[in-house]
């Protein structure tokens, strides 16, 4: 637990003239569920495009350690898809699914940069392809059972329930086999017992494939059940950081919460 | 220093062509974000409009100046309409849908149009009456400068005047920048947004006409097939400048038109058009964002 | 029924007959400068054509129904928006059904077979120009039907093909199959050289630059009258000769015609391997979301890349067979309208959809030949067409279908990744 996965230093983010991250610093170690809260405007979001690549931070380390064996790397201003393929994969806050492929198809595009075949594989579907294909679909679909999406396989994205299709998109990007899940708002819009199985399910993950994961939400009750540790983003600072316990009794996080939220 | 001088005022009427017609493409992509590919055909219709108008008038035996002006009028009027039964048709009812239906739509728009002209007109060139009168204190200058050429870029200069004044001061003016800005905040702070979208393609629209009357009554000939080459020169214009920026747009149409100018006199004229797509190509690959315009980041 | 298509989106009958009277009467002044007046500036006379004002208000009166009842329906359909046709219905039910399917492809088979026995030189020319479109379609079907490309200059590719084959057979005398590969590989070459630079900007200046390229190779195919002999063409190409030995004209259209069947059966091969394979989910993903799309591990440049290649080698190869079937050629087959016609294609007959670009080139390109009255309406059609697809039915005529994939169920959930 000494090594950081996912070690970020002093991370700024300017747009024009406007500051939406100043000197950030965050730590996710393995196997950790970090969350990370604010109120609305705060850079969640923001953090999370910097990190993956969709931003390139204005000053600062992001720095990754897939391993946690001592030996970071350095990833700002890497391309997104460059991101992923190192082992951090994410969600979106508002759902971007493939809308007309299948669900099998949307999870099993997670699977392409784990995989290789190329034009001459998929004109001549060799033995390799095949068999390649075959282990993509099966991994796929074991995916969304995971996720419980196992009656929804043929179906197009479009068609799936809201909450369905959050679901989705946590299978889609597990599916990159990532070191690091970054799920931005995975319960938004879910009523408590939607909320209930989604902490459940995440939990369940991280146990299962030995990952981290980091999260932006705005339910408290699930944010302070499930997560080892909590990070407070207000006006793009850092305002504080701990467990569920001392982020609760935090004055500056009350302070920054007061009459924003009364969870 | 006479050719240099020549070649430079043939490059500023271009350029003030170019800006009349490039003008209702950044405007139209400020705010909807399309490529309004039949904007160059509501440029050629303005310019059938005027032949039109004025041979009729000339057929009458009304003056020339009258008939410059009404033939203008009527150029205005009729190219806005068209600009607005465009939008209305071939746009507006794809609010939403995938980004590529508009634009295949605007080409079949731009498909439609041209062979609408051709078939209800003629396919052949047209000879455009001579409208813009001969000034005699022009004559100093020579072949360095024309009357009609003085006329294309002053008139150019007082509408850029004027739409730049309208959009700063009006309210329908704020109304089509607070809406190119934020369209859903503009529709919440009680702004018609259909009616902005509607008023830009009107009023560039009617630029286009302008300049369609302008440029043809100096050259003396057109036909169904102008707006296409016109068309994707000021849309290279408005990417020059900064597409979405107004004076972006005046900028990159001047230097769209210098640049022709003395590429085919220099170099040669039998690539005319290739310096044009050349520069559209090497300006979109080193500085996508134009001369003034601002890098977009994308929301996530 | 008639009720609702005569008040579709209005409150009565009498609201609808107002707004289509207004509708009419926009349109008649609309169109009253062009439609009505024709003038002759050299002779100052002026030609009034009042006939076409009655055309234009009846057509648009009784169109502006049709209209709002196609608005109206498309707004009921929305909710279940794939819904099929009854073609389309049609064709999954005789695909589903093994024995229907495969005797369905040997009705086809046998009719393509037998076309140049049973019609006569002139039907089989127009077929295979029908042939050579359909490739084109598919291959451009794979830049803007699979991967959301916007491709204007799609022709430019097919230019050069046809170019490469008509200088290498009039210069050093190639025959035509040893040119069919090198004109794949030089639009692939092109298309690479072409698309690394402008495949990073966004979708609609895509469409810009591709337009300006194809514009750009036709303006030196005029120009460069030292190598490309100008706008007069080049003539006398080479038909394809069958194992060395040329053969007469009757003979080589129907050697032409199999073998433009052998290049589409070859492309519906590989286009439908394409499509269901790493490579085309992928194309696919970036068509519906780039951002989602790069996040999860496409790399955005090489995928399009890829795409655009691919689509220009079979442009490319197309051209090939296009010179060698017309033995002349000239820059004016390479206009943008060429490029246009191979988009409508692709659009109407439906994006991404290898039965629907078939049926869209059939559609287009067989009908008007045997339509010559409308001729010369062909791309006014073509061009509303495009609008009202886009509006009315934007997956077009036949829509793409995702492939239902078979997964082993082992009950296993994660086992995978232990």
């Amino acid at each position: 637990m000494n090594n950081p996965v996912l070690n970020v230093k002093a991370v700024e983010k300017d747009f024009g003239g406007i500051r939406a991250l100043d000197d950030v610093d965050l730590v996710v170690h393995n196997k950790e569920i970090v969350a990370l809260i604010g109120p609305n405007g705060a850079g969640k979001t923001t953090f999370f495009n910097c990190i993956t690549g969709i931003y390139t931070p204005t000053g600062g380390d992001v720095l990754i350690d897939p391993t946690a064996e001592g030996n970071p790397r350095r990833i700002n201003g890497k391309k997104p898809n460059v991101v992923t393929e190192l082992g951090m994969a994410r969600t979106f806050q508002n759902i971007r699914l493939f809308p007309s492929m299948t669900a099998l198809e949307n999870v099993m595009i997670g699977t392409h940069c784990r995989t290789k075949s190329a034009v001459w594989g998929a004109i001549s579907r060799n033995k390799a392809t095949r068999r390649e294909e075959q282990a993509v679909i099966d991994r796929s679909y074991e995916l969304l059972k995971l996720v419980g999406l196992e009656k929804y396989v043929n179906d197009l994205a479009t068609n799936m329930p809201y909450g369905k299709q959050r679901r989705l998109e946590i299978a889609r990007a597990l599916a990159t086999d990532p070191f690091l899940l970054l799920l931005d708002e995975p319960a938004a819009g879910m009523n408590p017992q939607e909320t209930l199985d989604l902490e459940r399910l995440i939990v369940d993950i991280r146990d299962q494939f030995s990952i981290s994961i980091m999260l932006i939400e705005h339910d408290m009750k699930m944010v302070m059940s499930m997560s080892d540790r909590i990070y407070v983003l207000d006006y793009g600072r850092m305002i504080a950081d701990g467990t569920p316990r001392e982020i609760a009794e935090n004055p500056a996080v009350i302070k920054a919460y007061l009459g924003e939220s009364d969870d | 220093m006479e050719y240099f001088l020549e070649l430079f005022f043939g490059g500023l009427t271009r350029g003030s062509i170019y800006a009349l017609i490039a003008l209702g493409y950044t405007m139209v992509y400020g705010i909807i974000e399309l490529i309004n590919f039949a904007h160059g055909e509501i440029y050629m219709i303005g310019a059938f409009t005027g032949l039109i108008v004025a041979g009729v008038l000339t057929a009458l035996g009304f003056p020339e100046a009258s008939t410059l002006v009404i033939a203008l009028m009527c150029a205005v009027i009729w190219a806005a309409a068209y600009g607005y039964t465009v939008e209305k048709v071939a746009y507006k009812p794809l609010r939403g849908a995938q980004r590529l239906s508009p634009l295949i739509s605007a080409i079949g728009m731009s498909i439609f149009l041209q062979n609408y002209v051709m078939l209800s007109q003629t396919s052949d060139f047209l000879p455009f009456p001579e409208l813009i009168p001969q000034f005699g204190f022009m004559e100093r200058f020579g072949s360095t400068m024309s009357s009609s050429e003085m006329v294309i870029v002053v008139s150019t200069i007082l509408v850029c005047i004027g739409l730049t004044l309208f959009i700063k001061f009006t309210k329908l003016g704020k109304a089509m920048r607070a809406t190119a800005q934020n369209r859903k905040m503009a529709m919440l702070v009680g702004i018609n947004v259909d009616m902005v979208i509607s008023a830009t393609f009107v009023i560039g629209s009617s630029l286009a006409a302008v300049g369609g009357v302008l440029i043809a009554s100096h050259i003396g000939q057109i036909n169904y097939f102008i707006g296409f080459i016109a068309g994707i020169k000021a849309f290279t214009a408005a990417v020059l400048g900064g597409i979405g920026s107004i004076p972006g747009a005046m900028l990159g149409a001047l230097v769209l038109g210098l640049t022709e100018a003395f590429a085919t006199g220099y170099v040669s004229s039998d690539y005319e058009d290739v310096f044009a797509f050349c520069l559209l190509v090497l300006i979109l690959i080193f500085r996508p964002a134009g001369i003034m315009g601002k890098e977009k980041t994308q929301k996530v | 029924m008639v009720q609702f298509f005569l008040t579709a989106g209005c409150d009565s009958v009498g609201h609808a007959v107002r707004k289509s009277l207004l509708a009419a009467a926009w349109f008649v002044f609309l169109t009253f400068p062009l439609m009505v007046i024709k003038v002759n500036t050299i002779e100052n006379t002026v030609v009034w054509r009042w006939e076409n004002m009655g055309y234009v208000a009846v057509s648009i009166f009784l169109g502006s129904f049709v209209w709002r009842w196609l608005l109206a329906r498309k707004e009921l359909k929305e909710d279940n928006a794939n819904e099929e046709t009854s073609a389309e219905k049609l064709l999954t039910k005789v695909q589903s059904h093994p024995v229907l399917k495969y005797s369905a492809l040997a009705v086809v088979a046998l009719l393509a077979g037998l076309y140049p026995q049973v019609f006569d030189l002139y039907q089989t020319n127009i077929m295979i120009s029908c042939l050579v479109y359909i490739v084109l379609g598919l291959g451009l079907n794979i830049v803007v039907g699979l991967a959301g490309l916007l491709d204007l200059g799609y022709v430019a590719f097919y230019a050069v093909g046809a170019y490469a084959y008509a200088l290498c057979n009039m210069h050093w005398d190639i025959g035509f199959w040893y040119m069919l590969p090198v004109g794949g590989v030089l639009g692939t070459i092109l298309g690479v050289m072409l698309g690394f630079p402008v495949l990073r900007l966004r979708g609609d200046y895509l469409a810009i630059v591709t337009l300006g390229f194809g514009e750009i190779i036709r303006l030196i195919l005029e120009n460069w009258g030292d190598v490309t002999m100008g706008p007069s063409g080049i003539s006398n190409i080479d038909r394809p000769a069958l194992f060395g030995v040329k053969l007469g004209i009757t003979d080589s259209t129907i050697y032409m015609y199999y073998i433009m069947i052998g290049l589409l059966v070859f492309t519906i091969f590989c286009v439908n391997r394409l499509q269901n394979s790493r490579i085309g989910r992928a194309w696919l993903a970036l068509r519906e979301d780039e951002i989602a799309c790069q996040a999860m591990g496409i790399d955005k440049v090489k995928t399009k890349l890829l795409a655009f290649a691919l689509g220009a080698s079979w442009a490319g190869m197309a051209g090939v067979v296009f010179a060698a079937k017309t033995t002349f050629i000239n820059p004016a087959s390479f206009t943008f309208w060429e490029s246009a016609i191979i988009l409508s294609i692709v659009v109407i007959g439906g994006m991404g959809s290898i039965r629907g670009v078939i049926a869209g080139a059939i559609i287009l390109i067989l009908v008007p030949e045997y339509l010559r009255d409308f001729a010369e309406f062909r791309m006014l059609l073509f061009g509303a067409i495009m609008v009202l697809v886009m509006v009315f039915r934007p997956q077009g005529l036949i829509s793409a279908k995702r492939k239902i994939y078979k997964y082993n169920d082992t009950n296993t959930a994660g086992a995978a990744n232990e």
